[in-house]
């Protein structure tokens, strides 16, 4: 009985030890921001390998999903004769949750574990202590190039898969299933508010780039030097992640769009 | 580390390419082409019940959208409604006797604000109040009365 709550202990010492830490070493990448920017090699570098290569993953899924909602949007809306709103909806559900949300969870998938997956095996290969001895600051150099990529990258992608996606959904709604193309655009202009949405949805993707990046990377610096511990950073960097972006994302569309 | 060449461009390309779908949404999809910010003239209009009004809802005339509402308020002392409309710039020659009724789209539509254009020479301003007004049908209401009056037959 003793040993349970001692364990219990242990355990909630050690989340609040890591919280601590993350926290540190996110001021860190805070503090070493003004060395990269005078060096944007680094940066253009990893914006390739973290926005660039999830660029296509993000397309063909932003695709997918409008035209997903398009047609499921437009049997439910038939019922009602409003099949004019489908603009609307998909417009809304695509720029306000499902573009932000989605493309943070892939972008987690794709580029988060990839970046632990990276840092972590520097670290178990000694490359990062190894810099330290060169008097290169791993951080500076390593860290937070990685981190601004993702924070630049994540809106970018989150915009290109709201906009891809309700071109897709175009292609359904006009193409296939015969709405008036004017109003799938008008009805779409009238509703969505540039402010409400467009702005809120932007903010939110800005968030989730920056938790998506900040827990990729720590995980990846504070991963056990050994196999399995990277291999167990990386599984931590997705499986955090997407449980932030949706609990964050629930507390931002509260506050955002609480009083519609 | 050197970095070649191809993959700035491609880069560029991608920073490029997120811009274009930003100008996108925000043209195409969202009001900022046809919102034309704080331009445009406040007009208020008092009705004795709004319906479901909704702030942002459309102001039209003759079917053509020339506003948007600002506010809805309610007058603590006559206990009417204080609509606040916002009509585009452009539209600077309505009469001053234009009349404002609530209007609904469609069966199950939303609500709106319908302007009937009257005969004055004298042009709504900045500040001017609707002076004609016709309150929104509420549908239980209208119901009710013809329960009550088939009753009484």
């Amino acid at each position: 009985m003793l040993n349970y709550f001692q364990q219990l202990g242990v355990t909630s010492l050690g989340i609040f030890e890591r919280l601590g830490r993350s926290s540190l070493f996110f001021v860190n990448i805070l503090l070493s921001i003004p060395g990269v920017i005078v060096r944007p090699r680094l940066l253009i570098a990893q914006i390739y390998s973290v926005g660039v290569l999830s660029f296509s993953l993000i397309l063909i899924s932003g695709l997918f999903v409008g035209m997903v909602i398009a047609l499921q949007g437009f049997y439910t809306l038939s019922d009602f004769g409003a099949e004019g709103m489908l603009g609307v909806m998909v417009a809304a559900s695509l720029v306000r949750e499902l573009g932000p949300v989605v493309s943070a969870l892939l972008f987690a998938g794709r580029a988060g574990s990839a970046l632990t997956a990276e840092i972590g095996l520097m670290k178990t290969t000694e490359q990062l202590s190894g810099m330290e001895m060169m008097a290169v600051d791993p951080i500076a150099r390593i860290v937070t190039p990685r981190f601004l990529a993702g924070l630049i990258s994540m809106p970018l992608l989150a915009t290109v898969f709201s906009a891809i996606g309700i071109l897709g959904g175009y292609f359904i709604g006009v193409g296939l299933l015969g709405i008036d193309e004017g109003g799938y655009w008008s009805q779409m202009q009238a509703k969505i508010d540039f402010n409400q949405d467009i702005i809120n949805g932007l903010i939110k993707s800005v968030i989730f780039g920056w938790l998506v990046t900040w827990i990729a990377v720590f995980e990846g610096y504070d991963a056990i030097p050994t196999s399995e511990g990277v291999s167990r950073a990386t599984t931590r960097t997705v499986v955090h992640s997407a449980f932030v972006i949706l609990l964050v994302d629930f507390i931002l569309t509260a506050l955002m769009f609480g009083d519609i | 580390m050197h970095i070649s060449r191809s993959i700035e461009i491609l880069v560029g390309f991608f920073v490029a390419i997120g811009f274009v779908a930003m100008f996108f949404l925000s043209m195409e999809v969202s009001n900022l082409s046809s919102a034309n910010g704080d331009e445009g003239y406040d007009v208020t209009a008092r009705f004795e019940n709004v319906g479901s009004l909704k702030a942002r809802a459309p102001v039209a005339m003759a079917g053509v959208t020339v506003g948007r509402i600002t506010s809805i308020k309610l007058d603590p002392d006559s206990f009417e409604a204080i609509v606040t409309m916002n009509i585009e710039a452009q539209y600077d020659k309505l009469p001053f006797d234009t009349n404002a009724s609530i209007l609904t789209a469609g069966l199950l539509g939303e609500q709106y604000v319908g302007l009937e254009p009257g005969g004055e020479e004298e042009v709504l301003m900045e500040g001017s109040e609707l002076e004609l007004t016709q309150s929104a049908l509420v549908l239980e209401q209208i119901i009710g009365q013809f329960l009550f009056n088939n009753e009484s037959e």
